[in-house]
């Protein structure tokens, strides 16, 4: 489903990350680990296309996947259900009902999404993911800011989704209790200083 | 590759070697010397030779020989502009990190032509038409050039990440350049002004006469020069600067 | 791409600013010019097309930046250029929206205005004329330098340096169809100019600022 390989991986211009690679298969669930400032977010927006790879190459079906960053793009004066209908309309999708049903959010359906807490909006933000319909989930700390029964939730909704034939990548700290989550422990990829005088090299 | 001596370096096989930084600055540095004194006896000459060995004008009496600052700067605030479009367009296409900051190198410089020309203009304005500024099609084209040299730095200098602002600021030179064309015509639609016709166009008839000619000629060399040399001095600068900063980011991640 | 504009007026209705504010900036400006200039009647005929032009290329350029900062600052955009919208769609629609919420009232309200700056009679359709042309090249040509001004935190200043010599084409010959408008010359050909920068921009400028979004986007 997803294939990278040999990815270099920059941030504001400094190469971070070199020689990841990985194969992400249906139903399976690839965890990104490693201390903060590493990289996770970077190679997460770099395999969703928002910034270059300095090298190597990602493969994946075309538009197949999801991204969640810590933003949840959330308009505050829009209800969760326009909220969520809204990115149903964008992704060509329905199951706005079922998105809410699995975070529990049709009591709130009405409210507009700024008068939800901050764990509120977070389920609001993991309930976009499934009215998109992507088989791939690229997901950045997805449990930030959730108690533990909307991590319940998550993992839950996670694994639903693994069952069905998707597949998630995710920068994640906490121990979902996902069945054989492969880890990714991206410390080994930090890219080394190179050594090399050339001058084009030193502009990366 | 950092192990490569300098005598042992291939020859150049296409122009485009020079775009790694290294080399660009190898060879400017061989150029420089010569740009500069280029550059300076053009200017001597051409300015001494205009300024005390012309003929005052029947019409425009002394005045006329501030032509010979007033010229070559308005010349090379447009030809400035254009090198930052061709150097934006290498950077789009061919994304050489020298282009970019050649661009970026060169936009201060034009402004400060653009500046000469708006200022020579207005003193010669002054005795010939009564006035320092007028709305006249070509004062105002150049004001609005000054206004995109402004803009263009502006925007340079506000984006931290280099490689960002040299995408955002190609961009905007090439956008830049298309409304730059369209306000010329549009300015001109608006207001047929008071100045003279093109001092330098092929038309005979329009030129100016050659006992003024010829010391332009020399003073617009030097111009280039001068533009060429600053520019130079300019990206290597610049070069040093955006390198300091990859290696302080380096730093910084270790 | 309809539900990205739908979204889009609906926040402009709900969150407030959106069509009233610029609406009010315009009154603004029409009110200041006499104090400005004095209240000879003759005087303010004269200078109301370009006035007016003016005003509504000012109260245009102040709700720029909000085209794309708000969808910036919560991530939208982010999720946006995930989504199998292209990019230049997006930035389509957003001028389109700006342009409902600002260009379009400020057409609607202009003949009022017009009133107020003893507008003669023969340069109310010229001027209404002008702006339909008009107003959009400006939201087009804004969406282009919110895009540009996207990530930088005060952005605002940034952003009127580089879209107002971008808007001298379109202020001319608009502003030159309503004056001409007004005297009861000929308008042909500055509104076919007009017409001209509305059609290019339209076409051309949603690349633009797709690119440079993307490139503010990593």
């Amino acid at each position: 489903m997803l294939e990278v390989s040999d990815l270099s991986v920059t941030r504001g211009g400094v190469k971070l990350l070199e020689g990841v690679s990985f194969k992400l298969a249906a139903g399976q669930a690839l965890v990104l680990r490693g201390p903060n400032g590493v990289g996770k977010t970077s190679l997460l927006r770099t395999v969703a296309g928002l910034q270059p790879a300095l090298g190597g190459a990602i493969q994946f079906e075309p538009d197949g996947f999801a991204y969640a960053s810590h933003a949840d793009g959330i308009k505050a004066t829009l209800s969760v259900e326009e909220n969520l209908t809204f990115w149903a309309q964008i992704f060509g999708s329905n199951g706005v009902e079922a998105a809410m049903m699995a975070y529990d959010l049709r009591t709130l359906r009405e409210r507009p999404a700024g008068a939800l807490s901050a764990g509120q909006g977070r389920r609001l933000g993991l309930a976009r993911l499934l009215v998109t319909g992507r088989p791939l989930w690229l997901l950045d700390e997805p449990t930030v800011s959730l108690d533990a029964e909307a991590v319940g939730m998550f993992a839950r909704a996670i694994k639903a989704h693994l069952q069905a034939g998707g597949a998630a990548l995710l920068a994640t700290h906490i121990d979902l209790g996902l069945e054989d989550p492969t880890v990714l422990e991206l410390s080994p990829y930090k890219a080394k200083t190179p050594v090399t005088d050339d001058f084009d090299e030193a502009f990366l | 590759m950092n192990q490569r001596p300098e005598q042992k370096r291939p020859a150049v096989n296409s122009v485009w070697e020079y775009a790694n930084p290294r080399r660009f600055i190898a060879t400017s540095d061989r150029l420089m010397p010569w740009i500069w004194g280029g550059a300076i006896a053009c200017l001597v000459i051409g300015l001494i030779w205009g300024f005390f060995f012309t003929p005052d004008d029947y019409r425009q009496g002394s005045t006329v020989k501030i032509i010979y600052l007033h010229v070559p700067s308005a010349l090379m605030a447009i030809n400035a502009w254009f090198m930052m479009l061709v150097t934006s367009l290498i950077w789009i296409i061919r994304r050489h990190h020298v282009s970019a900051l050649a661009a970026r190198a060169a936009a201060p410089v034009g402004l400060v032509m653009t500046l000469i020309a708006l200022l020579t203009g207005a003193i010669w304005g002054q005795p010939m038409w009564g006035t320092w500024w007028a709305w006249d099609p070509r004062l105002t084209s150049f004001l609005i050039l000054f206004l995109f040299y402004l803009g263009y730095i502006a925007l340079w200098s506000a984006i931290e990440n280099d490689d960002t602002a040299a995408d955002l600021t190609s961009i905007l030179c090439l956008v830049g350049s298309v409304f730059a064309i369209l306000s010329r015509y549009a300015v001109n639609f608006w207001n047929q002004g008071l100045h003279q016709g093109a001092s330098l166009s092929l038309d005979k008839e329009e030129n100016v006469a050659d006992v003024f000619y010829h010391p332009l000629l020399f003073s617009i060399a030097g111009f280039v020069l001068l533009f060429l040399g600053l520019v130079l001095l300019r990206t290597q600068t610049e070069i040093r600067a955006r390198r300091m900063r990859a290696l302080l980011a380096r730093e910084r991640l270790q | 791409m309809i539900a990205l504009l739908i979204r889009d007026l609906k926040l402009a209705l709900r969150a407030g600013g959106g069509f009233g504010l610029a609406l009010a900036f315009f009154l603004i400006v029409v009110t200041l010019v006499p104090f400005g200039v004095g209240p000879d009647p003759e005087l303010l005929s004269k200078i109301a097309p370009g006035i007016l032009w003016l005003g509504a290329l000012l109260a245009c350029l102040l709700s720029l930046d909000r085209i794309f900062a708000l969808d910036w600052e919560d991530g939208s955009l982010d999720l946006l250029a995930t989504s199998p919208l292209p990019l230049e769609g997006v930035a389509a629609i957003k001028s389109f929206g700006h342009w409902l919420t600002t260009g379009l009232p400020l057409i609607l309200a202009a003949p009022l205005f017009g009133v107020l700056m003893n507008l003669p009679a023969t340069g109310f359709i010229p001027l209404i004329l002008s702006l339909t042309l008009g107003t959009p090249a400006l939201s087009v040509i804004g969406t282009f330098g919110a895009a540009l001004t996207v990530g930088l935190k005060r952005g605002g200043l940034l952003l009127s340096l580089l879209v107002l010599p971008l808007y001298v084409p379109t202020l001319i010959f608009g502003a030159q169809v309503a004056q001409r408008g007004a005297e009861g010359l000929s308008i042909t050909s500055p509104l076919l100019m007009l017409a001209g920068i509305t059609c290019g921009t339209i076409a051309l400028l949603p690349f633009a600022a797709a690119a440079v979004l993307k490139a503010n986007l990593r």
